[in-house]
C-alpha cells in the first residue's frame, strides 16, 4: 500500500525506461498516495516516461477519476444514474453535502471529505451505491449505502451477490471460486492435446456464438479475421470496461469466476496466436480487480499462463489495466487509446482491431462475457453450446435487472425465455405495477408494459425496435416520473462525451438542456430533440454518439405527451 | 509496388466520376466540381472526422460516412446534399453558433447562409466561454472562439513541430485547447512557430500585432 509520506521519486522508480503505456498505472500510483496529481507529479511523469506534460495534463483532465485540485482524506463518489435514482441518490447526495456543508464537487473544510457525483457504478442491484477512495488506500464499493454516517466513516460493510436464472454455465456460485474450486484449465488443455488453433475457431464459428459487448459481432469470424492478419504481433484484449447503466454481469463474472474469464483469453490468444494479452478494468471495480490480481498470480504459478503453458509449445500471458472512470473507454478503439496512455478518444474504422488494434497490431477485442462464453464451446463442443437458445441467439446469457423487481440481480437464462416470465418467475415479480423497462442501458430503448411478453433474443428485439444490447433490463413501476429518467440518462452522456466530434460533443449538451425543461418544454422542442438525436445517431463517429439519444427517441415515440408535441 | 494505382469508378451526385485508388470522397468531388463543405479538414493536418459537417449518404448505409476521410471504392452511389445530410449539417452548424462566437469565421458563416441555419434555433443554450488568453508577444488566444478542430493541436504536434505546447483538456462539450496545467504560453515549451495561428479557421488565434491594432492600442502607445 502506498504511502502518503513516499516521494514522487520513489513512487516512480519502477516506471524508468518503461514506456509511454506505462502512464495510466503512473498516474493511478500517484492518485492513490497523494489523493490528487499536482503539475509537479505531472513533471515527474513527464521526466521519468518522456512524454510532454501538456500531454499528461490532457490525459489527467479526460477521465473523472484523476484529480487535478487537491481532495479530501477520502473522496466519495455517489452514483445519481437511473438504478439509484430510484432508490433516493439524490437525497443521499444532499444530506452527505448537507453534513459537511458543501456541494458536490468540494471538500469539507477540514480536509476530511471530497463528495463527488458520479455516473453509474455497476453496483445497481445494491442501490445506492457510493465508492470510497481513501488517501493512500485503494478505492472501496459501498452498496447499498445503508445511512449517512456510515458512508462518511467509510464502512463499506458487505455486498452480497444476487444471481439467478435457469441455468448455471457461465456463473457458479455467490462464491468467488480461486483456482482450488475452479480446477486445471480443462478447455485450454483439451486444446493444447487435441485442437489446432484453426479448429478452435471453427468450433467458435459454429456454436455461433456472437459477442456480449452490445454490438453482437460474431466472435469466430473476430478471431478468423485476427488469426489471418500478416502484421505481428497479434494481441488479445478482454474489454472488461462495463460501464454502460445498469449493467453489472462483467462485474459478477469477474468477482466470482475470474479463471473462466482468463482461461477464455488465453484460449483466445491460441487460436489468433498471440502471447500476450491485456485485461483492461474499468477503474470503479475495484474488488474485481483485487480478486483477479489473486488469479492471476494463481494462474502463473500453476504455469497455467506464462511460457510454454502445461508444458506445451504455446506461451501466453496478461497485463492487468485499470481505467479511471470514463464511459467511452469501453469502445474497443478507445480502449486501445487509454491503454496506450493517451486520451480516451475513439479512432476512425476502418481500419478494424483485427488489422490494426492495439499498438497498430491486430488485435481480438472481447468482452468478459463473450470470452467466458468461450470456454464451454472449446470443452464440450458447439452443438453442446447450441442447445441453449435459439438460431440467431445461441448459448446462455447473462441480464442485469435493477430497478422495481422484488429481486434485483444478475440472471442467466436462455434467450427465448419472455421478459414477462424473467421478471416475474426469476426476478419475484414488479413492485408496483409495470409502467416501462429500459432495455440495453442508456444507450438502449424503451419497452411499454404490453410489449413484454417479447422473448429475451436478438432478433425478437431488434424486431419490436428494441435492443438486448449489453443485457441490461432496468425496470420502472409506476411512481417513477420518466422524464426524471430521461434527465438522467441524458446528464450521463453530456458527462461522457469524449466530446471529439461535433454532432455528440454539441449534442449531448443542448439534448440536457432540452430534456432538464421538459416539464415547462419551449415550442419547438420536440423537433429539436428529434432533429439533434436523428443528427448524433446518423452523423456521430462512434457508437456513444450513435446511440446517445436512442432512449429519448424511443421515449418521445412512446410517450410523446412527456415533451408536449408542437 | 511500382504499379501505377488501380481506377475505380463511381458515382456522385449522378455523376460518373473515375479516381485512383485511395482518393477520398472529398478529393474526388472537388475533382468533379462538387462541393462538399469541411471545416476540421486542412491539408496540412491529419484528417481526424472531427467536425462532421462533409458527411455524406454511401450506398444507402444507416450511417452518413464523412467524406474526408472515407476512401472511394467501386460501384460506390454517393449523394452529397440529400435530405438527411443537409439536416445534419444544418443542425450541427446551428448547435455550433448556439455554442461558440463564430463572428470571426467567415467560411463558417457562408456555411450557415449555405444550409439556412438558424442561429437562434437553440434558445437557453450554453455558451462555451473562456477568459482572453493574452500572455505573450506573439498571439492572442481567445476560445471562446474556438471550434475544437484541432488544427493547432495537431500542427504544435506530431503533424508539424513536436512541440507539444497544446492539448486538448477536459472531455465533451467543455473540451477546450490547453497548455499543462493552462499555464501562460511563456511558461511552457512553446518556441512561438506561428504554425497553429496559421491553421486556425475562426481567428480564436490572431497574432498579437492584429489584435494590438483592433483593440487600438498598437497607435495609442506611438502616438505620443
Ligand atoms: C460507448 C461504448 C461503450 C462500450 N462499452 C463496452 C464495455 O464496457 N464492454 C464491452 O465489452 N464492450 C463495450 N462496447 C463495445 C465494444 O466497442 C466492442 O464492440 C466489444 O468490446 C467487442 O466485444 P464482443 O464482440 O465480445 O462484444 C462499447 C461500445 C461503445 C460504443
Ligand atoms: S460520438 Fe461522442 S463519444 Fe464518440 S467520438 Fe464523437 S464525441 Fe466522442
Ligand atoms: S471535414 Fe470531414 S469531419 Fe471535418
Amino acid at each position: 500500500m502506498p504511502d502518503a509520506t513516499v516521494t514522487l521519486d520513489a513512487l516512480l522508480a519502477p516506471y524508468v525506461e518503461l514506456q509511454r503505456d506505462a502512464l495510466l498505472p503512473a498516474l493511478w500510483e500517484i492518485q492513490t498516495a497523494y489523493g490528487y496529481i499536482s503539475p509537479l507529479a505531472v513533471r515527474a511523469i513527464s521526466r521519468t516516461l518522456r512524454i510532454p506534460e501538456a500531454e499528461i495534463y490532457g490525459v489527467v483532465s479526460f477521465y473523472s477519476m484523476f484529480h487535478q485540485e487537491p481532495t479530501g482524506q477520502q473522496v466519495v463518489h455517489i452514483c445519481t444514474d437511473p438504478a439509484c435514482g430510484l432508490k433516493g441518490a439524490d437525497d443521499l447526495l444532499r444530506a452527505a453535502c448537507a453534513r459537511l456543508g458543501i456541494q458536490p464537487g468540494e471538500t469539507s473544510p477540514d480536509g476530511g471529505h471530497t463528495i463527488v457525483r458520479s455516473s453509474c457504478l455497476g453496483l445497481c442491484e445494491h442501490a445506492p451505491a457510493a465508492q470510497i477512495s481513501r488517501r493512500g488506500a485503494d478505492v472501496r464499493s459501498v452498496a447499498p449505502v445503508g445511512d449517512v454516517d456510515r458512508l462518511l466513516a467509510g464502512d463499506a460493510g458487505p455486498r452480497p451477490t444476487v444471481i439467478g436464472g435457469e441455468v448455471r454455465v457461465l456463473l457458479a456460485g455467490e462464491q468467488c471460486q480461486m483456482l482450488d474450486e475452479y480446477g486445471d484449465y480443462a478447455a485450454l488443455r483439451h486444446a493444447l492435446q487435441h485442437l489446432d488453433p484453426d479448429r478452435v475457431i471453427s468450433e467458435v464459428e459454429k456454436s455461433g456464438l456472437v459477442g456480449r459487448g452490445g454490438a453482437a459481432f460474431p466472435t469466430g469470424q473476430k478471431w478468423r479475421f485476427t488469426r489471418q492478419a500478416s502484421e505481428q504481433p497479434h494481441y488479445v484484449v478482454c474489454n472488461a470496461d462495463e460501464s454502460e447503466p445498469g449493467t453489472f454481469k462483467d462485474r459478477v463474472l469477474l468477482e466470482t469466476r475470474p479463471h473462466l474469464v482468463l482461461e477464455g483469453m488465453a484460449l483466445c490468444a491460441y487460436a489468433i496466436g498471440a502471447s500476450k494479452g491485456y485485461l483492461f478494468v474499468r477503474g470503479e471495480y475495484p474488488e474485481a480487480y483485487r480478486t483477479l490480481q489473486d488469479a492471476l498470480a494463481e494462474a502463473q504459478a500453476a504455469n497455467l499462463l506464462g511460457k510454454r503453458i502445461m508444458g506445451s509449445e504455446f506461451s501466453f500471458d496478461i497485463e492487468l489495466r485499470r481505467s479511471a472512470g470514463a464511459y467511452i473507454c469501453g469502445e474497443e478503439t478507445a480502449l486501445f487509446e487509454a491503454i496506450e496512455g493517451k486520451r480516451g478518444y475513439p479512432r476512425m474504422k476502418p481500419p478494424f482491431p483485427t488489422s490494426q488494434g492495439l499498438f497498430g497490431k491486430p488485435t481480438a477485442i472481447n468482452n468478459v462475457e463473450t470470452l467466458c462464453a468461450v470456454t464451454g464451446i472449446v470443452r464440450y463442443g458447439a452443438d453442446w453450446f447450441r442447445q441453449f437458445g435459439t438460431e440467431k441467439s445461441s448459448g446462455t446469457k447473462l441480464v442485469s435487472v435493477s430497478g422495481h423487481v422484488q429481486r434485483p440481480g444478475v440472471y442467466e437464462i436462455v434467450p427465448g425465455l419472455t421478459l414477462r416470465r424473467l421478471l416475474e418467475e426469476y426476478c419475484g415479480g414488479v413492485t408496483g405495477t409495470l409502467q416501462a423497462v429500459l432495455m440495453g442501458g442508456a444507450a438502449g430503448t424503451f419497452l411499454k408494459p404490453d410489449e413484454i411478453d417479447v422473448r429475451l433474443t436478438f432478433e425478437d428485439l431488434q424486431a419490436i425496435g428494441g435492443t438486448f444490447g449489453s443485457g441490461a433490463v432496468m425496470v420502472f413501476n409506476e411512481t417513477v416520473d420518466l422524464r426524471d429518467v430521461l434527465r438522467r440518462l441524458a446528464r450521463f452522456f453530456q458527462h461522457e462525451s469524449c466530446g471529439k466530434c461535433f454532432p455528440c460533443q454539441l449534442g449531448t449538451q443542448r439534448q440536457l438542456e432540452i430534456v432538464e425543461r421538459m416539464d415547462r418544454p419551449l415550442s419547438g422542442d420536440y423537433e429539436r430533440l428529434r432533429d439533434i438525436g436523428l443528427t448524433m445517431s446518423e452523423a456521430s463517429l462512434c457508437g456513444l454518439g450513435q446511440t446517445a439519444a436512442a432512449a429519448v427517441l424511443s421515449a418521445l415515440r412512446k410517450w410523446p405527451e412527456l415533451v408536449g408535441t408542437s | 509496388m511500382t504499379d501505377s494505382p488501380q481506377t475505380v469508378r463511381l458515382i456522385i451526385d449522378d455523376r460518373e466520376i473515375a479516381v485512383p485508388e485511395g482518393t477520398t470522397i472529398l478529393a474526388a468531388a472537388r475533382q468533379a466540381g462538387i462541393d462538399i463543405p469541411v471545416i476540421c479538414h486542412h491539408q496540412a493536418t491529419t484528417a481526424q472526422g472531427n467536425c462532421r459537417i462533409c458527411v455524406v449518404d454511401v450506398n444507402g448505409r444507416r450511417l452518413l460516412q464523412p467524406a474526408c476521410s472515407v476512401v472511394c471504392q467501386d460501384g460506390m452511389v454517393v449523394e452529397t446534399r440529400s435530405e438527411r445530410v443537409v439536416r445534419s449539417r444544418r443542425t450541427i452548424l446551428e448547435m455550433l453558433s448556439a455554442s461558440v462566437d463564430l463572428s470571426e469565421a467567415p467560411d463558417i458563416q457562408s456555411l450557415l447562409d449555405d444550409y439556412q441555419a438558424d442561429t437562434a434555433r437553440f434558445p437557453e443554450a450554453a455558451r462555451r466561454r473562456y477568459p482572453l488568453y493574452d500572455d505573450n508577444p506573439f498571439y492572442v488566444r481567445d476560445y471562446s472562439k474556438c471550434v475544437l478542430c484541432w488544427r493547432c493541436v495537431q500542427m504544435c504536434g506530431v503533424d508539424a513541430q513536436y512541440t507539444f505546447a497544446l492539448t486538448l483538456a477536459g472531455r465533451g462539450f467543455h473540451t477546450h485547447v490547453s497548455t499543462a496545467f493552462e499555464a501562460p504560453m511563456l511558461e511552457t515549451v512553446c518556441v512561438f512557430c506561428g504554425q497553429c495561428v496559421g491553421v486556425c479557421p475562426t481567428n480564436a488565434l490572431k497574432p498579437k500585432i492584429e489584435y494590438s491594432l483592433e483593440q487600438g492600442q498598437f497607435f495609442d502607445k506611438r502616438s505620443e
